[in-house]
């Protein structure tokens, strides 16, 4: 499916996640299902929390116990393939990379996207961090329904 | 007649991690370059790169343009720079013709590296010479390099990294991309850069292809269809799409013209893009003292054609007589980049390729 649409299927992306036990903190949720030839993010994390190994065609595996959802990672990896997520109450509360313009500002209502760009309801625009290479992290929460199916969020105007 | 002791041809990623490396080993280069910016492809690729760090992984093409530029600067003596030259003729006694300044002039190399790149595939379908329909290339130069928008909805044929990647880049300049459109079974490029289109909602359309362009003056849309397993058009299949750009990216083919003019065997290998020159192990060709490098034998990523630019300048070096401080380091090193970059399931059809593009005699 992933060959034919560039969309993962519902395994492949829970596969991705750690329990929910453990999202009450964040996590890297890392969307890199393929053997491709890199690795920043595994050499960026602070924690080694992200292990690719001497073949940097290998996949990246999250260590989940060492992970602390800093998101370094999410503004490092060049394919934008990583977000954080976590649950926060009724939240789900995600860290994604933003190349776009306009850039969001906190407090605003973006519309929530699945990873098919179909909307999913209202997301929170929670905290924006400019980057100087200019790939941006934006925290943003919807409902915790669409934990597993938030990708990225998209300008209301 | 002008004598050189090492003339470089393209000032892409291989041709300048070539000029670094041979000025090092301390040659005297002349690096010559069409374009009147120097970094080839690389200064109009904003997106960040894959690799590892050791090719300057996460850093944007156009920033690793800039570094390899900066690179060059302590060795302002002994490299020496042609920008807006163009070689248009080489002979097979060490002659090189240049158009630049409104002249030719020629040059006499001791050795040559032509690391002069790839060139764009067309495709033939009816009205494909309507204005908006444009390569891949030209939409990437235009947009990135001076800032004009090709189209305010395009559609984009072909699903390699860079049809997908120029998508991106098309969203994020303003336009709407309104399909991708793929004629194989299933995308050809990396997946993590189609999952940022489809999450944006960009259609990517696998066993399609496009017909025609509509239009009398200008494009104001395409005729797709579906394709059978044998790549025919399905009877019924078809369907219109407005749009006021085409931007075609079905592949690059090197550029071997120079290397034929100079008599090197250049055999025909599709896993490489096409007709390339046969090189022994140290990126010489079957004429002694020609190197080649980057796409212009075999099409690859950026990532390896640094490196293999690297490789061909410390083996020119060498050949000159230059023998690098940290030869036989450096020779290890590249090897083990290279064979790590092309490891993966993305290089096979590049190992494969290489496997016959290499020859194991000396060179004549």
């Amino acid at each position: 499916m992933l060959d034919k649409t560039g969309v993962p299927t519902p395994d492949q992306v829970l596969s991705r996640f750690p329990a929910e036990k453990d999202l009450l903190r964040p996590k890297a949720i890392l969307e890199c299902y393929e053997d491709i030839p890199c690795n920043p993010c595994s050499t960026n994390c602070p924690f080694q929390a992200i292990v690719i190994g001497e073949d940097i065609n290998a996949q990246p595996r999250l260590i989940v116990e060492r992970c602390t959802g800093c998101g370094l990672c999410v503004a490092v990896c060049p394919g934008l393939a990583i977000m954080t997520a976590a649950l926060k109450n009724d939240r789900a509360v995600f860290q994604i990379p933003y190349e776009l313009l306009p850039l969001p500002q906190t407090g605003e209502e973006w519309v929530g996207l699945d990873r098919e760009g179909r909307p999913l309801g209202p997301a929170r625009i929670e905290k924006v961090v400019r980057k100087a290479d200019r790939t941006n992290v934006v925290t943003v929460s919807l409902e915790a329904r669409h934990l597993y199916a938030f990708a990225t969020v998209r300008c209301p105007r | 007649m002008i004598e050189k002791e090492l003339v470089i041809v393209g000032a892409g990623p291989a041709g300048l991690c070539a000029a670094r490396i041979a000025a090092e080993a301390g040659c005297r280069v002349l690096l010559i370059d069409r374009s009147p910016l120097l970094g080839g492809q690389l200064i109009k690729q904003t997106h960040k790169f894959f690799g590892s760090e050791q090719q300057r992984a996460k850093t944007r093409g156009f920033r690793i343009a800039e570094a390899l530029v900066a690179d060059l600067k302590p060795f302002g003596d002994t490299v020496e720079i042609w920008q807006e030259a163009t070689v248009v003729g080489a002979y097979p006694d060490s002659v090189l013709t240049v158009w630049t300044n409104g002249e030719y002039r020629k040059i006499h190399f001791q050795s040559l590296i032509l690391a002069v790149g790839a060139g764009e595939r067309s495709l033939a379908f009816e009205n494909n010479d309507l204005p908006g329909v444009y390569g891949a290339g030209a939409v990437q130069t235009l947009m990135n390099v001076y800032g004009v928008l090709p189209g305010k909805e395009v559609v984009m044929i072909g699903s390699g990294n860079i049809g997908l990647i120029v998508c991106y880049q098309l969203i994020q300049a303003g336009a709407v991309v309104k399909a991708l459109v793929e004629a194989a079974p299933k995308i050809g490029g990396y997946k993590v850069h189609a999952s940022k289109l489809r999450r944006l909602g960009v259609p990517i359309l696998t066993r399609t292809t496009v017909v025609r362009a509509l239009g009398d003056s200008a494009v104001k849309g395409v005729v797709l269809s579906g394709l059978d397993e044998n790549w025919n058009p399905i009877p019924g299949t078809e369907s219109e799409i407005a749009c006021d750009a085409v931007c075609v990216a079905v592949g690059l083919s090197p550029l071997y013209q120079l290397a034929w003019m100079l008599g090197a065997e250049i055999p025909y290998v599709g896993e490489l893009g096409g007709m390339v020159p046969l090189l022994d192990e140290n990126r010489q060709t079957t004429v002694s003292g020609v190197f080649a490098a980057g796409d212009a034998s075999g099409v690859e990523e950026a990532s390896s054609a640094m490196v293999g630019g690297r490789l061909a300048g410390l083996h020119a070096a060498r050949f000159l007589g230059h023998l690098h401080p940290d030869h036989t380091a450096i020779d290890t090193e590249c090897r083990a980049q290279l064979s790590s970059l092309r490891g993966g399931p993305f290089g096979a059809k590049i190992r494969a390729g290489l496997k016959k593009a290499e020859v194991k005699v000396h060179a004549r």
